[in-house]
């Protein structure tokens, strides 16, 4: 699978006139580049201006690029970049297979068949017709996880989606996440304040201050 | 299209009610020249000032327009204060939305069997301990003080107010602000005295502003349990303006005139008397009183609000009892004997005012939840809320309706439009559109904004997120501001009476109809038939999501 660059351009962004941050960046397919530091700092408005929705507080310049594609003007929706939160969010009333169908661009040609298979993937066949509040903490977030990847986004962002995990599965999820992401050749940022997840990455790291 | 939403709804809520004033102002003064009245001048002011009594309506009104929404303040207040924290406020917080649905007209009935000469309460002490073998002679209801009136009003503001503090509480950290105070030595009702109520106080201002401007200018409560001679000045605004001779309709104007003036005075001194409540406040807040009367206010608080809303329950209990009563001479606690008589004669009736208020309930309440939801979904793709929004919410709720509405018919009738359901539709949505907004706009704001930056990430168009996702999550709020509106809608009775010509018939107008001379038991059907229809609304409203839900665990119960 060979993907694209996701490139930042002398982004700068600042709330009500005081500068947070900037970055200007190349990642490479299937590499992580990962944001560390404080909160309060600007790191989600990094994630929110790079997605498409950045609150209208803030102000940002720079250009975004998907290869050769600039993402500025585009509206969130055809952005093709995919976001992961702290929580998994499955639609509530939704089923687990049809919160996976609700990512499956229209355009797919057997989509119900799509969803089994990454229910597959990930250990969970026969659970598309759960309520997704019986399942547990990892299973939640590998569906999460699935339901990005079949939504066939040309890049990624991380928004700290291993801090809510208990101990023992924040391990085990953050390897499957970069291994999953890695073999899609997605390119990725990473949000988050903990060196673990920095080092499990293995790309290269940004501190801000 | 959606842009349009929020102007369309600020001129649809301001410019009937400009209009509608502004066509009272040149009859007020002598001018309407479709009645051949072509002078101008004070004439007609002059008449107004000279009609007997009109020194005692204006006062009645007054007096109602300050007392209600004190009164009522207070109890809410003292209730809070010594229930903040405890298991009676969420038990309250699910009786109040049923208690709200109930219209003022039904209550006021209820109230009537109770408090009556021939009520419930005086049979229950009869004859043991009054020694009354009939009725006592005594001007309970109607009395001219207007004191039953307004606790009639007082019953029903009470879950208004009570909805409002309840809907603006979450966004205080009342806890806090009580443990807080408590570590510094104060007892938890003081405590919360100090240091919640100045905070929520303002955010309950402009609906005491409305629980004024309501009271000051109620019609059917008025008409059920105020006084007659004289009666309320907006009383006797319709009584002028349906009367045969037209002329009376100059009358009319400058009378809805002087309403309006009375209800901006009771405002403003409402706001003179705020600053100096607010200085005694503060003097008491920082004398240090941290234990005083703790006790008191502890029992007041719980006791007074069971006493309002146990009468309210216990009038609504005795429509139903009325309905089926047979005999029932005086002292006896209970009817002799039960009927259905009621019922029979009621029944051939029943169809065309039931069927007006439900289609006029279903309709008015359909397009403004179209609108509030076009609105509020407007803003929410935003990122911002146009300030003017709120006060467009509540100017129909804050000029008095007897001075617009009659202003809003005139000028319809020079119009030659015809009067009708579709008139009074559009009359209804003047009060449901922003009480389905007070209903909505908390629950579509509070939606966790990432449920659609989600869907958007996952390539999901707005549109296709606002089908899929938010309209499922947001079903039970949107049920619950739709059994609100249709409760508002059926609740009318000038907007009914007014832009319907008298010749819209609902369950509002009928029951209103028979409080002078109507029989108990008809009056009562026709009273419990109104409480009851947006009763079953709100119990639908509950209920429906639940069912549609009912196997996904998370959206049972949380959203409400």
């Amino acid at each position: 699978m060979s993907g694209v660059c996701l490139t930042l351009k002398d982004v700068h962004i600042s709330l009500h006139g005081k500068a947070l941050l900037q970055v200007n960046t190349r990642i490479e397919p299937g590499a992580t580049l990962t944001v560390m530091g404080p909160s309060g700092i600007g790191k989600s408005s990094l994630l929110a201006y790079v997605a498409g929705f950045l609150a209208s507080d803030f102000s940002a310049s720079g250009e975004i690029f998907l290869g050769e594609r600039c993402l500025n003007s585009l509206p969130a929706e055809q952005r093709g970049i995919g976001l992961l939160f702290q929580d998994p969010l499955l639609f509530p009333q939704l089923s687990v297979a049809q919160n996976l169908l609700f990512a499956v661009p229209r355009h797919v040609s057997h989509r119900q068949q799509q969803v089994d298979q990454a229910l597959e993937a990930v250990g969970l066949k026969g659970f598309g017709d759960r309520d997704p509040a019986t399942l547990s903490g990892g299973q939640k977030a590998r569906v999460a996880l699935q339901r990005l990847l079949l939504s066939q986004p040309k890049a990624v962002l991380l928004d700290e989606p291993f801090s809510r995990l208990d101990a023992h599965l924040r391990q085990d999820i953050r390897q499957h996440v970069f291994q999953t992401l890695r073999d899609a050749a997605l390119p990725t940022i990473l949000v988050t304040h903990d060196v673990d997840d920095a080092a499990a990455s293995g790309g290269s790291v940004i501190e801000l201050s | 299209m959606l842009r349009a939403a929020p102007w369309l709804m600020i001129a649809l809520l301001t410019l009937p009610v400009l209009a509608g004033l502004s066509a009272i102002l040149l009859p007020a003064f002598g001018y309407l020249p479709a009645l051949q009245h072509n002078g101008f001048g004070l004439m007609v002011w002059r008449e107004l000032l000279e009609t007997p009594g009109i020194g005692r309506s204006a006062g009645l009104s007054l007096s109602a327009a300050l007392l209600t929404p004190l009164l009522s303040l207070m109890l809410v207040m003292l209730f809070l204060a010594s229930t903040s924290g405890t298991r009676w406020a969420s038990a309250m917080r699910r009786l109040v939305a049923p208690l709200l649905a109930v219209p003022h007209a039904a209550a006021a009935f209820g109230l009537a069997f109770l408090i009556a000469p021939s009520g419930f309460l005086l049979r229950l002490i009869s004859p043991e301990l009054s020694g009354w073998q009939r009725p006592p002679d005594l001007l309970i209801l109607n009395d001219p003080l207007g004191l039953t009136m307004m606790l009639g009003l007082v019953l029903k503001e009470i879950p208004f107010l009570l909805l409002m503090a309840l809907a603006a509480l979450p966004q205080l950290n009342a806890d806090q602000r009580v443990n807080m105070a408590r570590s510094l030595g104060y007892r938890p009702i003081l405590a919360w005295l100090w240091t919640v109520a100045p905070a929520l106080y303002p955010l309950l201002r402009l609906p005491l502003f409305a629980v004024i401007a309501f009271a000051s200018a109620t019609v059917d409560v008025a008409l059920i349990l105020g006084p007659t001679l004289p009666p309320t000045l907006s009383v006797r605004i319709i009584g002028w303006f349906s009367d045969p001779d037209l002329n009376q309709r100059l009358l009319a104007s400058a009378a809805a005139l002087l309403q309006l003036m009375i209800t901006l005075s009771a405002i403003g001194v409402w706001i003179a008397a705020e600053k100096i409540v607010a200085r005694l406040y503060r003097a008491l807040l920082l004398s240090g009183h941290r234990r005083h009367g703790h006790a008191l206010l502890n029992v007041l608080g719980k006791s007074l609000m069971v006493i309002t809303l146990g009468t309210l329950l216990i009038s609504l209990l005795l429509l139903v009892i009325h309905a089926f009563a047979g005999p029932w001479r005086f002292p006896d606690n209970l009817p002799a004997a039960w009927t259905l008589q009621h019922w029979q004669s009621v029944g051939p009736l029943l169809l065309a005012p039931l069927g007006n208020t439900l289609l006029l309930g279903l309709v008015s309440t359909a397009v403004a939840v179209l609108l509030v939801v076009a609105v509020l979904e407007h803003e929410s793709r935003q990122g911002r809320k146009p300030a003017q929004i709120l006060w467009a919410i509540y100017i129909p709720l804050l000029v008095p309706q007897v001075a617009f509405l009659y202003g809003l018919t005139l000028l319809l009738e020079q119009l030659r439009w015809q009067p009708g359901l579709l008139m009074v539709g559009f009359a209804h949505s003047l009060f449901v559109v922003p009480y389905v907004y007070l209903s909505l706009a908390e629950p579509y704001r509070r939606l966790d904004p990432r449920w659609q930056q989600l869907a958007a990430t996952l390539g999901a168009s707005p549109n296709r997120t606002w089908w899929h996702i938010k309209l499922p999550l947001l079903l039970a709020p949107l049920a619950t501001a739709f059994a609100v509106g249709v409760a508002v809608s059926i609740g009318q009775y000038l907007a009914t009476l007014l832009t319907g010509a008298g010749r819209v018939s609902t369950l509002t107008t009928e029951a209103v109809a028979l409080a002078s001379g109507g029989t108990r038991g008809t009056i009562a059907v026709w009273a419990l038939l109104q409480a009851a229809v947006p009763m079953l609304g709100f119990a639908m409203a509950i209920m429906l999501p639940r069912l549609w839900w009912r196997k996904r665990r998370d959206m049972t119960g949380q959203l409400t």
